[in-house]
């Protein structure tokens, strides 16, 4: 029988790297191991050490819009205060709880991978993909309340709420304090870091999730069933690094400043 | 092969195999698949790395064309060659292609991805996919430039200042915003490429402290590519936001702010200038140790200097702004940090002055251009120092001061480091030598024509003649028309290279594995090199820069194939 286990072995087809006659390190089983890696680890560890430097780069990236964030809410607290109100905090705090959910279907994912299970890795995959979408969901549906309103910025802006704010029927007082007209149209440049924000985190979610299709098909393949989890793994941190991005924005433009300072 | 050892007291350390059998190995990187396809959809970090030579040189003598028109303008104090605002386009377009296009990608691209890997004793670079998207992202962003600059061009100076950028001028902003910020993800996953394959990839026995320098200068250039460019991008993203849908982020008429941009921005810039310098630096330090047969003086001081420079570099960028209404205190620390950085620059120069002692010199090619870094790369450190200093700063800054000393730097440094470089590795890259006294010849012509053209500027500067100014009062025409005279000098000096290194391919002398008896690692395999880079991965025993190691060999370690 030897001679079977011998010739299976020999009839299975050479990858291009196996094919040079002078192969100084030992064959690898995982087909998508690539030549000029010398081990297998060597490869996954260099993708994930990539993928770190990447999210890295990202968190450089989203920088520069949370360091202008910083600059002005110091600046023009007040429209901040006003401008903030104007977000839905059920909202918001529904889609931070749908987008844990979907990062922690991922981390089921990996998960899954990990122990060859592919029904399991294609439903969490595929939940990953729902909650995300749901996610996007509900934030075009506050994008669109916020076009109804003319708090987009630019020639339509609208800063008139912020100046004559609605008097509440009961008290006879306005709902909240109105802000002088030029100080109304700082309000502008916080709906601007709000879209520019929550506008790229979007982004990158739907980048993710068009990233999230092609492993699913990959994953129905059962490409990531036989020990090569690297693509699963490498997303996963790219997926989670978005929730934290969100975790930091929902804070930063939904809650904090919701109450002005006395 | 090549088994002899080194006469001392020759006055060339060249040494070619008998050129009468020698020839080209069969199997190459260059003959291993024929076809235009075969190049495009190349994984091969060492044909990325000729793609990458290919454009940058391109784009250099693009730019390069710019600045000889910008030269001829200033020959004359009247503007009589162009208007003003096409004045405005030359300068704007020679900033950009030359810094985003040649000057940032220059050495990391081309030489560092050819050798980086080979190196360091591994077959390719740990992602050769994102490696020739980096080229392609690249061949991108020059296309878009281009394009910008035959729609006509743009006019906001390469820093894009704002609100100029945003609200004041109709030229094609956008189109070049979008062009640096494709390329800036090319520059992104470079740096990413090599950290990545300097953590991972290194051979057996390759500790962090038996790398070549050129490598640790390399990694310390990664580190500023891969967290400043991003910040660049997001400055170039709110810009043409801005423009596009006008809101004001960076207009304080609305309640913006544009020094937040002038900070923004110079966060990335100021690190990109320790970009595009320290893999020059690294070039240095290979090319000295060679071509005076000495370990590097202080080898872990280079090592950690290069380190220390990419640190302290994120850390200066307000110098670019302490004319721009910035607070007076932290101009002053941040004016100290500048005259920090001072340090591990004047570390390197220093251990570089000690390998040359009492090491067996020889003056090749190479040599010279390192020896013209070496001097120019220290006056325009020392005119940084200056420019750092507050109060020196308020009367230099935009002036011709300025840019005589980024020129310095940037001209004289990193473009005399990227010539030495591409001389020193030609015979690896093709297998052939260049016309070894052409080259003397316009390694000279290069010094004298870059001094004749920038020196003069720092008179002028100091003198008062601002920058960015196509008419000057007639006093300044003298050290003007030098100036352009110089330009066109320093035009042949750069012609003539691509000339010879073209006739080289085909008549060169046949280099063999090792022409200079260095003891890179890269020295040691065919050239050009195997597909593979090596048949077997090395065990790397010795320390760098070991010419002990290289002349106690007993045989021969290089093995052609085919």
């Amino acid at each position: 029988m030897d001679n079977t286990i011998v010739s299976t072995i020999q009839s299975e087809p050479l990858m291009p790297h196996e094919t040079s006659e002078y192969e100084p390190y030992e064959h690898v089983y995982v087909p998508q191991h690539r030549h000029h890696f010398e081990t297998e680890d060597q490869q996954r560890e260099a993708g994930s050490f990539g993928m770190w430097l990447f999210l890295l780069t990202e968190i450089m990236f989203f920088g520069g819009m949370f360091f202008a964030y910083l600059l002005f809410r110091n600046w023009y607290y007040d429209a901040f205060v006003t401008a903030s109100n104007q977000l839905s905090v059920p909202l918001g705090a529904t889609n931070t709880a749908i987008l844990i959910s979907s990062g922690f279907f991922m981390a089921l994912g990996v998960w899954a991978a990990e122990v060859r299970k592919r029904g399991l890795l294609v439903l969490f995959l595929i939940l990953t993909t729902l909650f995300g979408l749901a996610f996007l969901g509900i934030k075009s549906v506050e994008y669109k309340e916020k076009w109804d309103k003319h708090h987009i910025p630019g020639a339509s802006f609208d800063v008139s709420e912020f100046v004559n704010p609605a008097i509440d029927a009961k008290t006879g007082k306005p709902t909240q304090k109105p802000l002088a007209p030029d100080a109304a149209q700082k309000t502008q440049l916080f709906f601007f870091l709000y879209f520019a924000m929550t506008g790229m985190h979007a982004l990158h979610m739907i980048i993710g999730i068009g990233v999230l299709f092609w492993l699913l098909w990959r994953a129905q393949r059962g490409e990531f069933s036989a020990g090569y989890v690297a693509p699963i793994e490498n997303f996963g941190l790219y997926w989670h690094f978005v929730d934290i991005v969100w975790l930091y924005l929902f804070p930063l433009l939904y809650l904090i400043n919701r109450h002005p300072l006395k | 092969m090549t088994t002899h050892n080194l006469v001392r007291g020759s006055n060339t350390i060249i040494n070619l195999p008998d050129q009468s059998t020698a020839e080209i190995p069969k199997r190459n990187f260059i003959s291993n698949e024929h076809g235009l396809l075969s190049w495009l959809l190349t994984g091969d970090h060492k044909r990325i790395a000729v793609l990458y030579l290919i454009s940058i040189t391109f784009f250099f003598f693009i730019g390069g064309a710019f600045a000889g028109l910008i030269r001829l303008e200033l020959l004359t104090p009247q503007p009589d060659l162009v208007a003003s605002d096409t004045y405005n386009k030359f300068f704007t377009m020679h900033g950009v292609i030359m810094i985003f296009l040649f000057l940032v990608p220059s050495v990391p691209a081309t030489l560092g991805n050819f050798l980086i890997p080979i190196m360091l004793g591994a077959r390719d670079l740990a992602f050769p996919k994102i490696n020739l998207l980096s080229w392609y992202l690249y061949v991108i962003g020059g296309t878009l430039t281009l394009t910008a600059l035959v729609l006509g061009g743009v006019d906001t100076g390469w820093t894009f200042t704002t609100p100029l950028s945003t609200h004041y001028l109709n030229t094609h902003v956008v189109t070049t915003a979008t062009a640096i910020f494709v390329a800036g993800f090319s520059s992104i996953f470079t740096g990413l490429n090599f950290i990545v394959t300097i953590h991972r990839m290194r051979c057996p026995g390759m500790t962090w402290f038996r790398m070549p320098l050129f490598v640790w200068a390399h990694y310390a250039a990664s580190i500023l590519m891969v967290l400043g460019t991003p910040v660049l991008a997001i400055a170039i993203v709110l810009v043409a936001l801005e423009r596009l849908i006008g809101i004001g982020v960076f207009d304080p008429t609305k309640g913006g702010d544009p020094l937040l941009f002038q900070h923004l921005f110079w966060f990335y810039s100021h690190p990109a200038v320790y970009i595009m310098i320290l893999p020059g630096m690294g070039v240095i330090s290979e090319v000295i140790s060679t071509f005076s047969r000495k370990r590097i003086f202080g080898y872990t001081a280079v090592a950690f200097s290069s380190v220390a420079i990419a640190l302290f570099g994120f850390f200066v960028w307000e110098h670019h702004m302490f004319i721009m209404g910035v607070s007076n205190y932290s101009a002053l620390v941040f004016s100290l940090l500048t005259m920090l950085v001072a340090v591990p620059s004047a570390i390197k120069i220093f251990n570089w002055a000690f390998t040359l002692q009492k090491g067996s010199i020889t003056f090749e090619t190479p040599m010279l251009y390192a020896f013209g870094f070496i001097g120019l790369f220290t006056i325009g450190g020392l005119t940084g120092v200056f420019l750092g200093s507050l109060g020196m700063d308020i009367h230099l800054t935009e002036t011709y001061f300025i840019v005589a000393h980024f020129h310095f730097v940037m001209v004289g440094g990193m473009l005399m480091a990227f010539l030495s470089g591409v001389h020193f590795w030609w015979p690896k890259m093709t297998g052939r030598m260049y016309p070894e006294s052409l080259s003397k010849l316009a390694a000279v012509v290069t010094f004298i024509g870059f001094n004749l053209t920038f020196l003069p500027q720092f008179i002028l500067g100091y003198l008062g003649m601002p920058r960015r100014y196509h008419a000057y009062p007639p006093e300044f025409q003298v050290l003007n028309v030098l100036s352009t005279a110089g330009a066109t000098i320093l035009g042949v000096g750069y012609l003539m290279p691509v000339l010879y290194l073209a006739w080289s391919l085909k008549y060169g002398a046949i280099a063999g594995a090792n022409p200079w008896q260095a003891t890179g690692l890269e020295w040691q395999i065919q050239s050009p090199p195997l597909t593979e880079n090596f048949i077997e991965i090395p065990i790397m025993d010795h320390e760098a820069y070991d010419y002990d190691w290289l002349e106690h060999k007993t045989q021969p370690e290089v093995t052609t194939v085919g």
